[in-house]
């Protein structure tokens, strides 16, 4: 430690060049933040849905609606602890581009299902006293600044009113929140007694089915009874786990994401390979001053040290501030403008970018510290 | 005419002795190359997407939908219905009648023949005028299929992405298989993406009745949209829109576009920061190994206004060499490159190939010159500043 004001003093030998470094590595690792969330929003948070949820549709897509009444002969399957089902509503609020997802849900069964959506008690039970009621997930109640108590009109794309009224109003009684950060909190949730009385067609028909199982590892078994249950009857279904369904769902996007992140991934490298080369060369050039450090008595360790810890510290530096800045730029939202459903930083993510910002530092200082390691006293003084 | 003749001896002089700082004008051309390479390489994706949905749109054809539905997804319309608005003024007419295709979409399930996913295919029931609306369709391979049969026809793009979709094989649909029996063409347009087959026989297998969920009409002219417009919505049989095939497709592809830009912005945003440092970093070395070169120039007379500017040509110079870099590797990377994604408005699937355009290209080379530009700036401004005497004295 006792060495500490000399590495400054080298850091601040060429202030310029010190700056540049510092700044290009604080850039890399804003990168690195984005590309991290940017991933984890085309994998739409697979790594935490529930392992015991089914997602039960339609055999020949999830478009095609379901019969209400599978809900209770799916209950008597042996397996399934419960069933409960939503219906694909897709609304527009204001204009087509605030896209969220809108679906009418038995309230209860819905929430006992998803208990990582939190919803304050006196809410639930607005929400169960209230015909027209519904909830929102905190991300959409923020992005719209809607409040407990708003009126929410939804016009319907798909589900008419009865008399051909295009216009839903719904009351917002209520906003859930996440348990964990990849939750989905951009769910508006209704009333599906409100809305199957007042639709205008398809009544009893639903989007698909959610069943929880009672053993987690028994999951297949379970969905391949729920298929056999189901089999050769006008409506046949489809039933995976969740994951897999999310993850069937994000691969429909794509290699758009694989292609940014392989992408973005270059890009971090290569200016990491920059800004290495950089600390390295500021090392090289005062090889004769370490000469003189060494003929005054410093050894080829204490030197060593000196170095490593020189482009440590600046490498550390700039990784640090970078995730910093780049976890609040993230914390203000996608910058599609809420076109993706998640969008943050894995906690994981932030130790793996330290780890590699302090790997850059070793990789950069290891060669020129170890050629000033062993470099000759003489040899060194006398160049120039 | 004496002050051009400063900067240009002294930018002949500097770009010639650029070979002796090779190191570090590769490392500014490498990091500018990168901004551009991305810039492009990301726009390309959302240029093609915007591509594969709007190049089959035309002024003069309408589709029609039910009120409210923002797709065809969404929308349900009646064999009346249908029937009422082909009968519209402004709906083009021929020897078959009016040129106005009643259209049923559904979606399959097939799986995508790179990850060997399941992913939402688009199915289009279609009856003959649809031919007739969309001339620009060829059947390239096989024959078309024949009415009454359980026969399909494949769009290249959907026959390229999804496995199964193989001249000769067949699929199954609502319990029962069909023939494909033809691979068709439509001008790099969003139906290359779909699987066509005959409207009645879709219909029953997926127990529709007689309903459909879009009218596709092509009109008299282009200036006959107003008045086939007008005349639907003040129909009070139907309870329809009407909108011109571009402005629906445009619209249609909104949300993947916002996504694919805004993300390619702010990434090409962040590495634009990057390269200006890195081109700041080359020419502030440029600069402070040539200071006592610089101070001489000064002291023969050279002012200080030729020495920013040929600090700055240098800088552009080299940013426009790497732009120009970034570019071509962009363009043999990703033109052409093919992929399918989900499209959230029709929740179906739009098979693309990336494309670099010229202007793609353009703007990739302005974005080069501005980081050089604003990278050269202060190097070029330090230069010219530099005390003569003192200068003239250093090592």
């Amino acid at each position: 430690m006792k060495y500490a004001h000399l590495i400054w003093s080298n850091l601040k030998r060429k202030k310029v060049r010190t700056t540049l470094t510092f700044l290009s590595i604080l850039i890399a690792f804003i990168l690195f933040g984005y590309m991290v969330a940017i991933k984890t929003a085309f994998d739409m948070g697979v790594s935490v849905v529930g392992e015991d949820r089914l997602v039960v549709r339609h055999k020949v897509s999830i478009v095609q609606l379901l019969p209400e009444s599978y809900e209770a002969r799916m209950e008597d399957l042996e397996g399934v602890a419960e069933a409960t089902h939503a219906t694909w509503f897709g609304g527009v609020y204001q204009r087509p581009s605030n896209f969220f997802a809108q679906m009418p849900v038995k309230p209860e069964e819905y929430m006992a299902m998803y208990p990582e959506f939190i919803l304050p008690e006196e809410q639930m039970d607005a929400w169960l006293s209230t015909r027209t009621g519904a909830i929102a997930g905190r991300a959409t109640a923020e992005r719209f600044g809607w409040e407990v108590g708003d009126r929410i009109p939804i016009q319907a794309t798909i589900w008419l009113r009865q008399g051909g009224e295009q216009t839903w109003e719904f009351d917002l009684v209520g906003i859930y929140d996440g348990a964990e950060q990849a939750t989905d909190t951009t769910q508006f949730l209704f009333r599906y007694d409100y809305f199957d009385e007042a639709r205008q067609m398809g009544r009893g028909a639903i989007g698909w089915y959610l069943v929880r199982v009672d053993d987690p590892d028994r999951a297949a078994q379970v969905a391949d009874a729920i298929d056999a249950e189901f089999a050769n009857s006008p409506a046949e279904t489809s039933a995976e786990t969740e994951m897999a369904f999310i993850q069937g769902f994000a691969k429909q996007v794509g290699n758009i994401g694989a292609i940014m992140v392989g992408v973005l991934s270059a890009v971090f490298f290569t200016i990491l390979l920059v800004a290495g080369n950089t600390m390295a060369q500021a090392v090289r050039e005062r090889l004769n001053e370490i000469g003189v450090l060494k003929a005054i008595g410093f050894t080829d360790g204490q030197v060593l040290g000196m170095v490593l810890a020189e482009s440590c510290l600046l490498a550390l530096l700039g990784g640090v501030v970078g995730l910093l800045i780049v976890w609040y730029l993230i914390s203000l939202g996608d910058p599609t403008g809420g076109a993706l459903p998640i969008f943050f930083i894995p906690p994981g993510a932030f130790t793996i970018g330290v780890a590699m910002a302090a790997g850059l530092g070793l990789l950069a200082g290891i060669f020129p510290a170890l050629q000033a390691s062993r470099l000759r006293v003489a040899d060194a003084l006398r160049r120039d | 005419m004496r002050w051009l003749s400063q900067v240009s001896s002294i930018t002949l002089f500097n770009l010639r002795s650029m070979l002796q700082r090779k190191g570090s004008a590769a490392a500014a051309i490498f990091g500018i190359a990168g901004v551009v390479l991305v810039f492009v390489a990301v726009l390309s994706i959302a240029q093609g997407f915007r591509y594969a949905m709007t190049a089959s749109g035309r002024e003069d054809t309408a589709i029609v939908l039910r009120s409210g539905a923002s797709s065809e997804m969404m929308s349900g319309l009646g064999r009346e219905e249908t029937r009422i608005v082909a009968e519209t003024a402004g709906v083009a007419r021929s020897s078959q009648g009016q040129v106005a295709s009643p259209e049923l979409f559904v979606i399959i399930d097939l799986p995508k023949r790179s990850t060997n996913t399941s992913a939402n295919v688009p199915l289009r029931g279609v009856e003959e005028p649809a031919f007739e609306v969309r001339d620009g369709l060829q059947i390239i391979e096989g024959r078309n299929f024949a009415w009454g049969r359980n026969e399909v026809i494949v769009g290249v793009g959907a026959a390229r992405e999804f496995s199964g979709l193989d001249l000769g094989g067949s699929i199954e649909v609502g319990g029962e298989q069909w023939a494909i029996v033809g691979i068709f063409e439509d001008g790099g347009g969003i139906s290359e993406s779909e699987v066509w087959t005959d409207a009645r026989l879709l219909q029953s297998s997926y127990r529709r009745g007689d309903s459909f969920q879009s009218v596709y009409a092509k009109l008299d002219s282009v200036d006959s949209f107003g008045e086939f417009q007008d005349e639907l919505s003040t129909d009070p049989r139907v309870n329809v829109t009407a909108t011109r095939q571009t402005d629906y497709y445009s619209e249609q592809s909104t949300m993947v576009t916002a996504i694919i830009t805004g993300l390619g912005t702010l990434i090409a945003v962040l590495m634009g920061f990057g390269a200006i440092i890195g081109a700041f970093n080359t020419m502030y070395t440029a600069v402070s190994s040539r200071t006592r070169e610089i101070a001489t120039l000064r002291a023969l007379g050279f002012k200080a206004g030729p020495i920013v500017v040929s600090v700055l040509i240098e800088s552009v110079v080299l940013a426009v060499i790497g732009g120009f870099v970034g570019g071509t590797l962009a363009y043999v990377i990703f033109d052409g490159f093919r992929a399918a994604t989900i499209n959230f408005q029709s929740f179906s699937q739009v098979a693309f190939t990336f494309s670099v355009t010229p202007t793609l290209l353009i703007q990739g080379a302005i974005l080069a010159a501005f980081i050089g530009l604003i990278g050269g700036l202060v190097p070029a401004i330090h230069a010219a500043r530099l005390p003569v005497a003192a200068a003239l004295r250093q090592v």
